[in-house]
């Protein structure tokens, strides 16, 4: 049996920043990722636009993640590769196979949940038609494009509006295949503006909003596709269905956090976000059990994901050392317009807490509004808010006044 | 001309006018986006991110060191597409590139060792 004070499971963005913010904060880290190496999806990720609010710079994924990395290097910080965490015992036991070790069981004074997060599939969202190959993730799609070099098809439609659909439309058309379309079942994209105009409108990719599949043709191949309008009980009209040939289909339709390990544990799960339920400091209903990045809600940004990780990092280390109090705790819900809000519990106390929240639709000139029992929070106008983009606010925890409420106000 | 601020996630919706000689930028929040918005008015430009191949097999991820004009955005990919380099390329690596009066640096973003 190994020991440690703070275990860190899955080693992406999240995982490194808070194992960084563990081990400074005095704790004895190991990393257990399952791949042959660190930095999770940002290794594929080859475009530009990350690190603007964390590093004040522009760069790619690969680049971002090396920067942490050698950071994680630089420190005396166990890693362990090809180590894939199996379960969790009651008294934080960490149970990992990997082949150079075998069969590893760490004993954790508190252990880090960083596993992100996994894409939906034809199958979970009821794809009607046959099965043919060509149908890929996004997120396959751009593995095997930028890891592996190999372009999955030359005429391509993509189902979904999400960010890794718009940037793998822009990656496919620049290594020379031909996107046709970009349906998407909402009236608005589920990805980021910017993404809209770089990704699509760059290179006249139609998208055609309010739109969905209604059957898949080809075998053993896919050949093309049928798709309608929808009503506004998104059901297709299948009277104005069209046809499109293609030979591949990508589908990014969504993320699920990677929460098998701690499914059925008994700790308290949000039915919005489907992670954890957390605090402040990111700890779960489970003690000294800690959630951060994509496995605890779908970030649109890896700042935000870093940011997090390094307070469910340090709150860990400060856990393990019997250091982190909780005392009373108030809930956060979230209403009128707002899906989520995250952390859904803070404790009584000083200094600021970051709420972050997405709402359900796109809202223009609205206010957001954080009421604690007879006091205002927080009332901020936002000039526009999208589902697509996560929002934060700041609130003063000495202001806290009892159960909290984020709603918004038109 | 409207448009939408790609430089970072806020995505300002921007309306660019050219008053006299002047340009201006409206909506947008910072200073990036009036460059921006100058830019997109005058003369677009992108930073291109796409693969190299690697002696023996394999890819590794690269980039345009600065943005290039937009309408020569295939071009320079189909240039990166004709290299090789080798194996033991890093993170950060330059290789120059000049094709029909366009200079710019190819720096090396991600190779399918790092990290390991
Ligand atoms: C396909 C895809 C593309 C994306 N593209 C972008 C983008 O272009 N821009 C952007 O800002 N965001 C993008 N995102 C969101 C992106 O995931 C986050 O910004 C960020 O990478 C999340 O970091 P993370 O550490 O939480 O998760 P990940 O990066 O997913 O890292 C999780 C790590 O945990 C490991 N792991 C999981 N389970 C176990 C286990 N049981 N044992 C050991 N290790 C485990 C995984 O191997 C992985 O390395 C994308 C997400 C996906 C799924
Ligand atoms: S104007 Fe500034 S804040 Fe707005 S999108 Fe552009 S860079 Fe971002």
């Amino acid at each position: 049996m190994r020991e440690y004070d703070v275990v860190v499971i899955g080693g992406g963005p999240a995982g490194m920043a808070a194992a960084i913010a563990a081990c400074d904060g005095g704790a004895k880290t190991l990393i257990l990722e399952r791949d042959v190496r660190l930095g999770g999806i940002l290794n594929q990720c080859i475009h530009q636009g990350f690190g603007l609010h964390y590093f004040k710079e522009e760069m790619t994924g690969p680049e971002y993640a090396d920067r942490f990395r050698k950071e994680v290097e630089k420190r005396d910080i166990d890693v362990m590769l090809e180590a894939m965490a199996l379960a969790i015992g009651e008294d934080r036991t960490v149970t990992a196979l990997s082949p150079e070790y075998g069969l590893v069981k760490a004993k954790a004074g508190a252990i880090v949940l960083a596993m992100g997060c996994r894409e939906r599939t034809a199958g979970a969202i009821a794809l009607p038609g046959t099965r043919p190959a060509g149908i890929y993730t996004a997120g396959m799609a751009q593995k095997l494009c930028n890891i592996d070099g190999y372009l999955v098809g030359k005429e391509v439609v993509i189902l979904g509006s999400g960010d890794i659909g718009l940037i793998m439309a822009r990656r496919m058309t620049t290594e020379g295949a031909k996107v046709k379309l970009v349906l998407e079942l909402m009236p608005y994209s589920s990805g980021l503006k910017r993404n809209i105009v770089q990704c699509l409108d760059d290179y006249g990719i139609p998208i055609k909003y309010s739109h969905t599949i209604t059957r898949v043709v080809g075998s053993p191949r896919i050949e093309g596709l049928y798709y309608a309008p929808v009503g506004t009980d998104r059901k297709p009209i299948l009277d104005n269905e069209q046809f499109v040939s293609c030979d591949a289909l990508l589908l990014s339709v969504g993320l699920i956090p990677e929460n098998d390990l701690i499914n059925g544990s008994g700790v308290e799960m949000s039915p919005v976000t489907n992670g954890a339920a957390v605090d402040e400091n990111r700890m779960t209903t489970l003690d000294g059990v800690f959630s951060c990045g994509n496995v605890l809600h779908v970030h649109d940004l890896v700042d935000n994901v870093s940011q997090e990780a390094l307070i469910a990092g340090s709150a860990a280390a400060r856990y393990a050392k019997g250091e982190l109090k909780s005392g009373e705790c108030v809930n956060v819900a979230a209403k009128d317009g707002v899906r989520y809000a995250l952390p859904q519990r803070i404790n009584r106390g000083e200094g600021k807490v970051r709420l972050f929240f997405r709402v359900d639709n796109v809202y223009k000139g609205v206010r957001l509004v954080v009421e604690s029992g007879s006091k205002t929070l927080s009332n901020r106008k936002f000039q526009m808010l999208a589902p697509g983009e996560m929002g934060s606010v700041d609130i003063e925890r000495s202001d806290i006044d009892g159960d909290i409420v984020v709603r918004l106000e038109k | 001309m409207n448009t939408i601020c790609i430089m970072c996630p806020m995505g300002c919706g921007l309306k660019i006018e050219k008053v006299g000689e002047e340009i201006r930028v409206s909506g947008n929040t910072c200073k990036r986006g009036e460059a921006y918005g100058k830019a997109e008015f005058t003369h677009p430009v992108r930073t291109v991110t796409t693969l190299i191949k690697l002696e023996g097999g394999g890819v590794a991820s690269c980039k345009t060191d600065a943005p290039v004009p937009k309408e020569r955005v295939s071009d320079v990919v189909a240039y990166i597409g004709t290299l090789t380099i080798g194996r033991d390329a890093k993170i950060g690596d330059r290789l120059h590139a000049s094709l029909d009066g366009l200079e710019t640096d190819i720096v090396i973003t991600g190779t399918p060792t790092s990290g390991c």
